[in-house]
């Protein structure tokens, strides 16, 4: 049987095909998940993916925290279940308290669609067991709201506890410690703003996001 | 109609921009006088934008078939069929006279629009193409132009999560007072899936979907879109800009594909310009039959709305549906699911009259014939004579440079400020993406996600300098360039539309650079063996009675057959030998250096379409074997900036010789490529250029640190690159700030 992985759906969210493509180009399955129910279908991981999650309205992930689908994650979650939030979906981890910190505009005030370099700073979370400390991977950031912040109490928790996963080479949009993944305290939930979706393949520039999606299946 | 008639003292026809002669016509086709509410409608779908009526004369004369074609000019949108059983929509649209008074909203009420056009066809929408054109970059007013359009265009194009894959921007003086936002909207769909906007079926119902109707964009394409600005009215226009919530749609995509996907649809239109009017009579009119609608059923965004405002006003993300009864049940739970609100607000009558009703049994406020609305508009052929003095002075007086470098250093802007505000990537389509010749994207099942192995080609490209010179000439120049932008990324063209952006049609001077680039673009596609499948036509682009210069925008879509690597682009590797493949002639006139110092006029270089045809096979040749490792279209700045962009990109030097002046180096002529050649590869290039007897010109080698023209220009790369990158950011601010 494939890993299947199950991804969120919100009015909104436009990357869920990407998501899928990406999954099943490494082996595994993807289900799409609707924001209105409240069952994960027996999903073996969870993506949140990027998009505009009901279009953003107040602030990114504000109003998706509340779907039932979200309570059904957290308690996936909560059961060591592998969830992995990339860029809106990451907003909306944050904004559901599953994950640190918050998402803030870019420090240049604009949308920024571009490559990224990233490295991997431990090895030890549901996005990067199959990478290395210290890969240099390239995967492209598409966001508006992607500065992450934190109060210094819990920056320094994340640090301790070695739970910064990837950080930006050159800090593209001013996140603090040059932070662009972290994850929960049980190391299941990541939540990242760079695609590694769109970085499976080399005809669209890089795969290195590959090793990113294929450590995910592997944690399932 | 006391609202209508109290907007002005003068006739109601007249305020609503009818000529007193269309208001006779009206009567006429009624065979009584016409109420207000019943002008209001004709005056929308008669307005210059709705009926064409200035230039349809002009477009007959355009190329429209080819076997691959599957629906040409007149529809929402132009298809074809590209093979594995997948057709592709594609349109091109204007918005620039929303886009100069209120640049967010207008860009991205633009955006909005031309999706719209691309799902009523039953497409998917999944790439969009921005062709941008600003007043000059030292103008304030331009420079707050550019910042809103861009943000407008990346606030609704990422949010409603379709990528921009690529388009240009242009600053020049003639857009000071009237900026070109062209946005290109590119679809699929199973072929077999194809819908067109028509109702059928007496007893259907029109089921209106998404927004409620507001008081935005009452009268955008009469009042707005179809006559010039004067020097102070843009405040007075305001209120005929629409507002975009890409969200719904957003929602509204999502819930219409599903629609279509479970075959609930007879018949789809969208509402843009002119707005329920032109919904509901185009369907009806072109399904044969006529409808009632019930104006009261209308869910309206504020109280006290007059019937003459539901009918016309713009409000956005709005679709109209034609359904069967039976099916209503499950069309109203599949918006549901979406949360997009649904309102039977019309059924489907025989015998073809469009009548507006309060309450389907109530009182009639309007009875018109629906094909008249926009099928009796007046055609004019206006009168049309070769401007005096056509381009000011002459660009081969110009003195030669003192430094051939800096000049050259002024002629780089990287557009990468711009299209880093865009998603390009969604959807995993994006090989080649904004900042190339030209985009590529995979082609894959529109249903299934099925990769084909192959790809779809797309670009846009404009000249208003060379239109300027020599409108028919510059015309056929930019089709030239489409083509040999689409061989750089190993694509074969299939269909062209346009977007005519001109001044005001009343202008006699006006209407003949029309009719010139019409001819030019007609002989260039036929040429090509390229069919106009569809465009758009934007008049009235003046501003204090001064006419832009002619910018008609050609929109190439093309195949790639085996999509199996990335094109090079263009880059240089170090060691590797330059090669101009193409003709040598080249002219100053409307060239981009010239223009730098205000003299353009003259006679544009030669387009011999034949060698050009053979300068495209054999460009898509050697980009497909993998022969070149670099590759660039001469365009705009000549061979001086084609080189300089490689360098640029690549950081790798160039040192070039046989550049013997700066006419050489900054002149612009068709069918010339540069490309980067392995040294051990170069024998097998020259010898394919031969075969296809295409003039080579061994230019020099791509090497060291710096762009050295022999005798001309030495300049560090280091320089070049900074002054590249630097031109938008420094003018426009930093965008990011690491940079």
């Amino acid at each position: 049987m494939a890993t299947t992985v199950g991804v969120v759906v919100f009015p909104g969210t436009n990357c869920e095909m990407d998501a899928v493509t990406a999954v099943e180009g490494l082996g595994g399955s993807g289900r799409l998940l609707w924001h209105g129910d409240d069952d994960l279908s027996g999903v073996d991981a969870v993506v949140v993916p990027g998009g505009f999650a009901h279009g953003d309205y107040l602030r990114p992930g504000a109003i998706a925290r509340f779907s039932p689908m979200m309570g059904a994650v957290a308690r996936f979650a909560a059961d060591g279940g592998p969830v992995v939030g990339i860029c809106n979906g990451f907003q909306v981890l944050t904004e559901a308290g599953l994950l640190p910190g918050a998402l803030q505009k870019n420090r240049g005030l604009k949308f920024l669609c571009q490559p990224a370099t990233l490295r991997v700073e431990t090895t030890a979370s549901a996005l990067t067991g199959r990478a290395s400390v210290g890969d240099e991977l390239s995967v492209p950031i598409n966001h508006f709201e992607g500065n992450y912040t934190c109060d210094d109490e819990t920056l320094a928790r994340l640090r301790d506890e070695d739970r910064i996963v990837l950080r930006y080479v050159d800090n593209p949009n001013g996140s603090m410690d040059d932070i662009a993944a972290v994850c929960n305290e049980g190391r299941n939930v990541v939540g990242l703003m760079p695609h590694p979706e769109r970085a499976c393949d080399e005809l669209l520039g890089s795969a290195d996001g590959a090793i990113l999606m294929a450590s995910l299946l592997a944690a399932a | 109609m006391p609202g209508v008639s109290d907007l002005s003292p003068e006739p109601l026809h007249r305020a609503l921009g009818l000529t007193d002669d269309e208001a006779v016509k009206i009567d006429e086709i009624l065979g009584r006088e016409a109420n207000g509410l019943e002008l209001a409608m004709y005056s929308v779908m008669w307005s210059e934008h709705c009926s064409y009526k200035s230039s349809r004369i002009h477009l007959k004369r355009l190329p429209t078939e080819a076997p691959w074609v599957l629906v040409g000019p007149g529809e929402n949108a132009g298809v074809v069929d590209v093979g594995d059983g997948i057709a592709a929509a594609i349109r091109i649209e204007s918005h620039n006279h929303p886009s100069a008074i209120e640049p967010y909203q207008g860009a991205a009420t633009g955006v909005g629009g031309i999706l719209r056009d691309i799902f009523t066809m039953g497409a998917r929408p999944i790439a969009l193409m921005d062709p941008l054109r600003f007043g000059p970059l030292d103008d304030p007013r331009s420079r707050w132009i550019a910042e809103g359009v861009v943000s407008g265009v990346s606030g609704y194009g990422n949010a409603v999560g379709v990528p921009t894959v690529g388009g240009e921007v242009v600053f020049d003086e003639t857009y000071r007072g009237n900026p070109l936002v062209n946005v290109l909207c590119l679809g699929i769909l199973p072929t077999e899936r194809l819908v067109l906007g028509q109702a059928s079926g007496v007893g259907n119902l029109a089921v209106l979907l998404g927004s409620s109707t507001g008081r935005d964009g009452i009268g955008g394409v009469s009042v707005l879109a179809s006559a010039g600005f004067s020097e102070d009215d843009d405040g007075d226009k305001r209120p005929s800009v629409q507002v975009g919530d890409p969200y719904e749609e957003k929602r509204l995509i999502e819930g219409c594909l599903q629609l279509l996907d479970e075959g609930l649809v007879v018949g789809i239109q969208d509402l843009g310009g002119a707005g329920l009017t032109c919904a509901t009579s185009e369907t009806a009119s072109r399904g044969g039959v006529g409808m009632d609608v019930d104006v009261s059923a209308v869910p309206r965004r504020e109280p006290g709305m007059e019937a003459h405002e539901v009918m016309t006003s713009e409000s956005q993300e709005r679709m109209l549906a034609i359904v069967e009864p039976d099916g209503l049940d499950r069309v109203l739970a599949i918006c549901e699911r979406w949360e997009v609100a649904a309102t039977v607000i019309g059924r489907v009558t025989d015998g073809g009259a469009l009548r507006i009703l309060d309450g389907f049994e109530g009182e009639v406020l309007a009875e018109v014939p629906a094909a008249s609305l926009h099928e009796d508009a007046p055609l004019y052929d206006r009168p049309r004579s070769a401007p005096a003095d056509p381009a000011g002075p002459p660009a081969d007086d110009l003195a030669a440079p003192s430094d051939p470098g800096a000049e050259l250093l002024d002629l780089l802007a990287d557009p990468a400020w711009v299209y880093r505000q865009y998603d390009h990537q969604l959807f995993l389509n994006t090989v080649v993406g904004p900042g190339d010749d030209a985009t590529v994207l995979k082609l894959r099942h529109p249903v299934t996600g099925e990769e084909t192995g192959r790809g779809l080609a797309m670009s846009t490209d404009g000249n208003h300098r060379w239109c300027a010179v020599d409108p028919r000439a510059g015309t056929a120049l930019v089709v030239a360039e489409s083509v040999l932008n689409l061989a750089c990324v190993g694509a074969r063209p299939l269909a062209v539309v346009n977007c005519l952006n001109f001044g005001n049609p009343e202008h006699p001077e006006v209407m003949w650079q029309f009719s010139e680039a019409v001819d030019g673009m007609g002989d260039a596609c036929r040429a090509f063996d390229v069919p106009v499948i569809g465009g758009n036509v934007s008049l009235y682009n003046e501003s204090a009675g001064t006419d832009i210069d002619p910018t008609p925008v050609i929109g190439l879509l093309g195949v790639v057959d085996d999509l199996c690597s990335r094109p090079p682009g263009a880059t240089l590797v170090d060691g590797h030998r330059l090669v101009l493949l193409g003709p040598d002639a080249t002219s100053l006139a409307g060239s981009l250096w010239a223009a730098a110092h205000g003299a353009t006029a003259g006679v544009l270089a030669p387009l011999d379409t034949d060698l050009h045809l053979r300068v495209a096979v054999l460009v898509r040749s050697l980009v497909v074997d993998g022969l070149v490792d670099g590759v660039h279209d001469v365009s705009a700045g000549g061979l001086g900036v084609a080189v300089a962009e490689m360098v640029a990109r690549s950081g790798v030097g160039a040192h070039l010789a046989r550049i013997a002046d700066h006419a050489a180096l900054f002149g612009e002529g068709p069918s010339r490529v540069v490309v980067a050649v392995d040294p051990e590869r170069l024998t097998e290039v020259l010898a394919a250029a031969e075969a296809a007897e295409v003039p080579t010109s061994r230019i020099g080698l791509a090497t060291g640190d710096r762009l050295v023209v022999k005798d001309l220009l030495d300049v560090p790369v280091d320089h070049l690159r900074a002054a590249h990158r630097d031109r938008l950011p420094a003018a426009l601010g930093s965008g990011t700030t690491n940079r």
